[in-house]
């Protein structure tokens, strides 16, 4: 086995790992009253055990991996994302010592699994470097940025648990409603991944030829069924689904495709859950956080963004404007990558005024911490796969 | 100024909260509170009680964390805006026409609105600069506006409070010690020692204090805001910032734009590629090969001291450097950057001058594309004029051939041959692919025979003196946040009376949960009552018979 399979079958370790983790998690919760001061028990303490050790694979999967390829794990879709994900793991952990609150576990570790699953959706090959990425920066500034953002994850963490704890599911009303579109969307991360994984079984692949923005002719190959065609198309593969419809230059209909099928497969999968268990997602969840003290999640979702958000300024944005001065010859040029970081930046500076000046506690900062996590998310996955970035030597 | 008098003698400025010497509530507002407003130490700052002139509407305006955040979040909003659509930077087209142009052809309607609104040039439009400069006033003046109350607070602490200040913190005790009465303040005193607080003691009265200067954060990172606001605006001044660019061909010597008296010399540019098989992304995106290294071997000369401005001949070596990306040569604050290149530019084209019948070559030319010479000398008296050089021909206009710029990508000659057959030379128009004869047919062809190519490297010059004001207010920044996030500012008072009741309140600005660690080691050490937190409800029970009513009085059931 080469070195690249171990690293490989070491992620898989730290996946099932924190999958057990989850469910330990969740027992632990049920077992006590979670705001005395000994919140551990004998489930927390197996909980966290599974989870580092799961972390470690984690880690190791990310030093082997760091070894084969020759640079640090961090300069691909799927090499990001598991990175993030891992960090993600590594910011609870230390939180779990510092709070000792099992019900973190349940959200967080979910989360990271989700990110994983997500991650193993892109390939997965070594990619060689352009030399634009050929730098220690890379290793610095990706890694803290990376860092930085999963610890500002972790503060919706924390919220999310709060507002489990605090909305009212039983009844029908706006926040109640927008809080089940938040699970909702969890599990249209899941859609994804059970539609990536589908096809990828079914070995599906479509060629086609198009015409982009600026008249050239190039070829894209589908790896799910194509629902949307793209700009005056022409199919190269033959017994392989025609597309309903077709998309103007502008629109990327290979992606659009991978969207809609995602909420198609997501939906199908809400709607079971929910004709199964005949209620809403989240009043499913609510029991298990109904030991969980309000006002120490509260504070824990604003201290985390608190450690956060340096973290975050120095990766990414110090450190990303000294790589950008020495690799593209000025330290910012308004690409789209950068003009999210700094929004990132804007809008956690805004949270914390908000916070301080006007009292924004409880359930408003909590779902701030939410929308912090859409724009990190964001961040990631639109920015990276959707708008352009024109910087690009390759 | 009218002044507060406080019950306890001391004369607070108009606006105070909590007087500044006993902590008595002195507004009727803060009276009703049941826990005290500790944000600033409770004093009067000046937004808060001038409000008269003009000046004080605009300090007032700026200094309100309000607008402050309403300046954040427009900022925010704007920028995220200017990421929908590719900047007008980044499209490579010249003209205000062509690039309206571009953004309706591409992006159609939309694209039409979003150039004709300025979006598509929205950070260097001035909209943009002014919100920033808003930003930057705000910070300026709302953390003069608190920062110095807050100093001044802060510096003149009593150790004595009223018991009314004591009474309205958030977590208080209040009780006989369980045992050991008698030795509680030095308890407390050791044990807050030993958890490294600073403390005070006067009397029967101890106030204990600990990570003040974190206080000082916010206001040493707003500065810190400032100073990388200010670099940014020095880049409008001539002279701190230049940012040019130049192409070199290989071998080429050129003077460099914006760097006067240096020359570069581009001795060779490499290309190399990855040799990996194409797989993954790279395929979906129909990429064949991966870029490993962009190289330009350089070097950098000086003219001597006398020598005549942008004259080539006498030059002294200053250094050699392979510019590679993420490694710019650089040289007194100026630095080139590998940026571009172009492969197998032609360099030379080479003629035969031959007999169109008999194919008998009379000789070969080589006109050097950049340089080309007005005659060639060839075997047995024959030459060649050239009449005329269009670098990159575009076609005829009015019977006259045009160049499209400069750079020979697509060269085109008028020769004038003579030859023994035809010693008053005959006239032919030569281009790629094309020859045209104009006075009727000739004996003799220019026939092409080769070309020469080389590389040419696209170059970026940039000097930047406002990089150390940038350094210094990114340190200062990141300095200050820590300073106020990581660390945190407790406090804890204590007093007991003379039958041995202990009074204890505690404050902290934030992480009240490692505020009550402290209060329980405290606690534990000094044997005293159990503190409680008047912000937290009392159990868990309680909080879930609110949430039972409430479910009763909201709505229907889902
Ligand atoms: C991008 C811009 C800004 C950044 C990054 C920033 C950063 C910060 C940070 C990190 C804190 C500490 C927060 C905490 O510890 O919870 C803070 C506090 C504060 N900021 Fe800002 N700030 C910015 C703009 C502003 C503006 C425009 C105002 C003006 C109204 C302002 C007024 C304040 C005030 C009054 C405090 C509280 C100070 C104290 O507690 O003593 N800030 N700022």
């Amino acid at each position: 086995m080469s070195l690249i399979d171990i690293s490989g079958n070491l992620l898989y370790i730290a996946f099932f790992c924190y999958l057990i983790g989850t469910f330990l998690f969740g027992g632990a919760i049920k077992e006590k009253n979670d705001t005395a001061a000994s919140r551990a028990d004998k489930f927390g303490k197996v909980a966290i055990i599974v989870t580092i050790i799961g972390f470690i694979a984690h880690l190791a999967y990310f030093i082997t991996r760091w070894i084969y390829t020759g640079h640090a794990p961090v300069s691909n879709m799927f090499e990001f994302t598991t990175a993030f994900g891992m960090f993600i793991v590594l910011s609870f952990i230390v939180l779990y010592y510092m709070y000792k609150v099992a019900a973190l576990g349940v959200v967080a570790l979910p989360i990271a699994l989700l990110i994983i699953a997500y991650a193993a959706m892109f390939p997965t090959e070594v990619s060689p470097l352009v030399p634009s990425l050929q730098s220690h920066w890379l290793t610095i500034h990706v890694i803290t940025a990376a860092l930085g953002q999963s610890i500002l994850a972790i503060s919706s963490v924390a919220g999310l648990v709060y507002l489990l704890k605090n909305v009212n599911t039983k009844v029908r009303s706006f926040e109640s409603i927008m809080f089940e579109m938040v699970m909702y969307c969890g599990v249209l991360v899941l859609g994804f991944v059970v539609a990536t994984s589908t096809f990828s079984i079914m070995n599906y692949e479509s060629k086609f030829e198009y015409v982009d923005t600026l008249d050239n002719v190039k070829q894209t190959t589908y790896m799910m069924p194509a629902i949307f065609g793209m700009n005056e198309y022409t199919e190269l593969s033959e017994d392989k689904m025609t597309p309903v419809m077709e998309m103007p230059a502008l629109i990327d209909a290979r992606k659009l495709t991978t969207v809609v099928w995602s909420i198609l497969f997501g939906s199908v999968l809400y709607l079971l859950i929910r004709l199964v268990l005949r209620r809403s997602v989240s009043s499913m969840l609510q029991p298990l956080v109904k030991r969980v003290n309000s006002q120490l999640m509260d504070e824990i979702a604003y201290r985390s963004v608190l450690i956060g958000f340096p973290v975050f300024t120095l990766g990414a944005l110090i450190f990303a404007m000294i790589w950008a001065q020495v690799a593209w010859s000025r330290f910012w040029g308004w690409d789209p990558k950068e003009v999210w970081a700094l929004i990132t930046f804007l809008y956690y500076a805004a949270f914390l005024h908000l916070r301080l000046s006007k009292g924004w506690e409880g359930k408003k900062s909590a779902w701030l911490t939410l929308v912090g996590l859409l724009i990190i998310l964001f961040n990631l996955v639109v920015v990276n796969l959707v708008i352009a970035g024109l910087h690009s030597y390759a | 100024m009218n002044k507060l008098l406080c019950e306890c003698g001391h004369e607070n400025p108009e606006g105070t909260k909590l007087c500044q010497k006993c902590g008595r509530p002195l507004s009727a507002e803060e009276k009703d509170k049941k826990i005290a407003d500790m944000r600033y130490e409770g004093t009067a700052i000046r937004s808060k009680t001038h409000n008269k002139s003009i000046i004080d509407k605009v300090w007032n305006f700026f200094s309100s964390v309000k607008v402050g955040i309403a300046l954040i979040i427009i900022n925010l909003v704007v920028a995220s805006i200017g990421t929908i659509l590719p900047q007008e930077f980044y499209v490579s087209v010249a003209t205000d026409a062509e690039k309206e142009k571009y953004y309706s052809d591409v992006y159609g309607w939309f694209g039409e609105i979003y150039y004709s609104l300025g979006l598509s040039d929205v950070y260097s439009s001035i909209w943009f600069q002014i919100l920033v400069l808003m930003l930057g006033v705000s910070i300026i003046i709302a953390s003069i506006d608190r920062g110095i109350p807050l100093h001044k607070s802060l510096k003149n602490q009593r150790v004595k409070r009223h018991a009314s200040f004591m009474k309205r913190q958030r977590v208080i005790a209040e009780g006989q010690p369980i045992k050991n009465a008698d030795d509680t303040l030095e308890l407390v005193e050791q044990k807050l020692k030993e958890l490294n607080y600073k403390v005070r003691r006067e009397d029967q009265s101890i106030l204990a204090e600990r990570g003040r200067f974190s206080r000082y954060g916010p206001y040493v990172n707003h500065v810190g805001l400032i100073v990388f606001i200010l670099g940014v605006m020095l880049h409008l001044i001539p002279g701190f910032y230049v940012d040019d660019s130049m192409w070199l061909r290989e071998g080429e010597t050129r003077a460099i734009p914006g760097m006067e008296g240096y020359f570069l010399k581009n001795d060779k540019f490499i290309l190399e590629t990855h040799d990996n098989a194409p797989q993954g992304e790279q395929l979906k995106q129909g990429v064949n090969v991966v870029a490993k290294n962009f190289q330009t071997n350089a070097t950098l000369y000086k003219q001597k001291a006398d020598a005549v401005a942008g004259q080539a001949d006498d030059l002294e070596e200053v250094k050699e450097y392979e510019i590679r990306v993420n490694h710019p040569l650089k040289h007194e604050g100026y630095a080139f950057y590998q940026m571009d290149y172009r492969l197998n530019e032609l360099k030379s084209m080479i003629f035969d001058l031959t007999h169109k019948e008999t194919e008998e070559s009379l000789g070969q030319l080589t006109i050097d594309l950049t340089n080309p010479e007005d005659e060639y000398e060839l075997n047995d008296g024959a030459k060649v004029k050239l009449l005329a050089y269009y670098p990159d021909f575009a076609g005829f206009k009015d019977g006259v051939p045009q160049t499209a710029t400069a750079s020979p990508n697509n060269p085109a000659f008028i020769f004038k041959m003579f030859t023994a057959e035809k010693p008053e030379g005959e006239t032919s128009f030569v281009a790629i692919q094309q020859t045209l004869e104009p006075n009727g047919e000739n004996i003799y062809k220019m026939k092409f025979a080769n070309v020469e190519t080389r590389n040419m490297t696209g170059l970026t010059i940039r000097y930047d003196r406002t990089l150390p004001v940038l350094f210094i207010g990114g340190i200062i920044f990141m300095i200050g946040v820590v300073m106020g996030s990581y660390w945190n500012h407790r406090r804890i008072w204590i007093e007991q009376s003379a039958d041995g009741t202990v009074h204890l309140a505690a404050h902290t600005n934030k992480n009240w949960f490692s505020m009550k660690k402290d209060l329980d080691k405290l606690t534990d050490a000094a044997h005293l009552p159990q503190y409680v937190d008047q912000q937290e409800p009392a159990t868990n029970e309680q909080q879930e018979l609110e949430g039972k009513e409430e479910t009763e009085k909201e709505g229907k059931p889902l």
